[in-house]
């Protein structure tokens, strides 16, 4: 049963395997566990990014290209719905809507992006996606009739989600719609692991490891290559349907920014490329150390505080440095990331 | 060899189907300057990228920080030396403007050396980690820029003698653009006369063509490589110092910002050849000011829709490179 769910690929490491139960028991109970607002968001974030870094996994480390454009499909999702609550109204058919429409516009660009460059070296795609997906981000600041804006959009969620539907005593819609994010993020990761470890997953490991080879023994690397970034676009719009959903607010800055687009890198190399329990690990990692790196920096800070750019260098803003080195020592030394080193024991 | 020419000749069909489009052939003379200024200045930052990406089959997504750098320094000298600035002479001006660039130059050119020893030079020939760890060591850079200058953005004015515009009739041209012209058209002709006239640009051109040719005849290519990288990001740290004054303000993300269009321009240019840059750069820097004056509001897409026409044109850029 188990072994059917993760497609046959298990943690093969009991630290892994530890850390991912306390990961998927800490989620499923955190609105009792971890009460208030605050807590609840940053849980809900982290089902979020979950998804979205397995999702950009399959194309990093399963397929072996890079995207700088995943923040384009995250951010079409969720303003798909957010667009879509705002100008329907506060229901089902709006969220339904938001949904197929950002799909079908992620997929569709996927595969625009991905015929013009796939059939090109990775560099080629790489380059492409990060000018497509910045152009994306000055369109959706600029047609602030459609999108908001740099301001985005404010709208109002479907009834049962709101933080004043109180169908049971001490459960309200927040609690809701946190389990709505949670099962559909862990459903999406399950499908997600069955893909990779399908034959489908197979031909792509083999396309990472050697595309000539690939291409060689029959299989259209162009076409798998484009299928993959079509499904990872998809999957990355879910994400941010998810979280248009979580927020009840969509801006340039929380669905489409660059920065996101590094801390996903940074998730994914970081937790162990190729592995999608990579992902969750690192996703969780980055998530603690934006808001918990800050008050070790700042109390290194307090005790440098007389040298003058030493102090600076533990600047609590400064966390992203730390990562920015932790990420390239990964890659030099630990290119399978956590995971890898969990495995090897 | 014979010379391909209609590429080159995509700049002035560009310009002239401008023109009906534009109207009033002032506000056109205005906007091609504008577009040949920047067109120039991204060819500057760009022509570097794209010669170690031929040479060595490195591409650098960290570039940027080498812009932005260049951009920093620059404008701490040109702050520091401010009195000189805002003095209203043209050679006291000119005193406090190149020791700026030649400063951003050299800083640039050290970082690109370190860059290439710590960063570039342990992943040769992978490209999946090169472009990895050469965005971690933008993500780092940038933020050791907020370390070293602080967070805020910082605000330059031009030298007396760089600010405001000629009058011709009544066509205005900015006289900052017409520098930056000029600074680009010089480093275009002395890379062109180093490539093509020179033993070391002689060994280079051989070197994209066909390295390992070149190090069977007994050359390092390496030696090279590393000279090119630094001077790229010599380069790339000058193009920085123009556009942050062109500008008139610098951030950390400024390297980010443009690096967008410098991989624009090298892709048009197809990966490696330094005349399909200037080409590509200049088509850029043009699209950008005439559709930014006709459409502002579709500005940025316009060099995404060039960059698509360019490669159903011509797949692998407009001066595609022999060998790959």
């Amino acid at each position: 049963m188990l072994r059917a769910l993760l497609s046959d690929d298990l943690p093969r490491s009991r630290w892994l395997a530890v850390a991912l139960v306390a990961l998927l028991v800490g989620l499923a109970l955190a609105p009792f566990l971890f009460p208030g607002a605050k807590s609840l968001n940053v849980a809900a974030k982290i089902c979020v990014f979950i998804v979205l870094a397995a999702s950009f996994d399959l194309l990093l480390g399963y397929t072996g290209i890079v995207s700088f454009a995943h923040t384009m499909f995250f951010g079409i999702g969720a303003y798909g719905v957010a667009i879509a609550l705002t100008r329907m109204g506060p229901g089902w058919d709006a969220v339904a809507v938001g949904v197929a429409g950002g799909l079908a516009l992620a997929i569709a660009l996927a595969v625009l992006i991905g015929l013009f460059s796939l059939r090109l070296r990775t560099i080629f795609f790489a380059m492409i996606t990060l000018a497509v997906a910045s152009a994306f981000l000055i369109l959706a600041s600029q047609l602030s009739d459609i999108t908001g804006g740099e301001d985005g959009l404010n709208y109002r969620l479907p009834m049962a989600l709101r933080p004043s539907f109180r169908p049971f005593e001490g459960v309200t819609g927040r609690v809701l719609d946190y389990y709505l994010v949670y099962f559909v993020s862990l459903a999406l990761v399950l499908i997600l692991l069955r893909i990779v470890n399908s034959p489908f997953g197979s031909v792509l490991m083999a396309i990472r490891e050697n595309p000539f080879r690939a291409e060689a023994i029959g299989y259209r690397t162009v076409v798998y290559r484009t299928l993959a970034s079509c499904i990872a676009a998809a999957t990355a719009a879910l994400a941010g349907a998810l979280l248009a959903l979580w927020s009840s607010q969509t801006n340039p800055d929380t669905t489409l920014s660059f920065d996101i687009m590094v801390d996903i890198l940074l998730m994914v190399v970081i937790g162990g490329m190729g592995t999608m329990y990579g992902a969750a690990i690192g996703a969780v990692l980055l998530v603690f150390a934006q808001n918990y790196l800050q008050d070790l920096l700042a109390i290194a800070n307090q005790a440098l505080a007389g040298v003058p750019v030493l102090g600076n260098l533990f600047h609590p803003d400064r966390w992203l440095l730390w990562l920015g080195v932790a990420f390239i020592l990964c890659v030099y030394f630990f290119p399978t990331g956590i995971v890898g080193r969990l495995r090897k024991r | 060899m014979k010379r391909d020419w209609i590429p080159l000749l995509l700049i002035p069909v560009l310009a002239v189907a401008a023109l009906p489009l534009v109207g009033a052939p002032s506000s056109w003379v205005t906007l091609t300057v504008a577009g040949l200024a920047m067109g120039l200045m991204i060819f500057v930052m760009a022509s570097g990228l794209t010669l170690t990406f031929g040479l060595m089959d490195v591409l650098n997504f960290g570039h940027g920080a080498f812009i932005a750098v260049g951009a920093f320094v620059a404008a701490s000298v040109m702050l520091a030396l401010g009195s000189w600035m805002q003095a209203d002479s043209l050679w006291l001006n000119l005193a406090a403007f190149l020791p700026a660039i030649l400063a951003a130059m050299a800083v640039s050119g050290a970082l690109g050396l370190v860059f290439e020893r710590v960063i570039v030079q342990p992943v040769y020939g992978q490209h999946l980690k090169q472009i990895l760890v050469t965005t971690g060591g933008l993500i780092v850079a940038e933020q050791l820029l907020k370390v070293v200058w602080g967070p805020e953005q910082i605000t330059l004015t031009r030298p007396t003698a760089l600010r405001g515009a000629i009058l011709i009739g009544d066509i205005a041209i900015e006289k900052y653009r017409l520098l930056a012209v000029v600074i680009g058209l010089a480093v275009f002709a002395a890379l062109a006369l180093t490539l093509n006239r020179t033993r070391i640009g002689l060994l280079i051109r051989a070197g994209v063509e066909n390295g390992e040719m070149v190090e069977a005849l007994g050359y390092r290519i390496r030696r090279l490589f590393v000279g090119v990288f630094v001077v790229g990001s010599a380069l790339a740290g000058l193009g920085g110092a123009m556009w942050g004054l062109y500008q008139e303000t610098v951030t950390a993300a400024i390297g980010a910002q443009v690096i967008v269009l410098v991989f624009i321009v090298i892709i048009i240019g197809g990966l490696g050849s330094v005349g399909g840059c200037f080409v590509g750069a200049l088509l850029v820097g043009l699209t950008a000011n005439y559709i930014g004056f006709l459409a502002p509001k579709v500005a940025l897409g316009s060099n995404i829709l060039l960059m698509a026409l360019v490669l159903l044109w011509r797949p692998q850029g407009l001066y595609p490179v022999a060998k790959r």
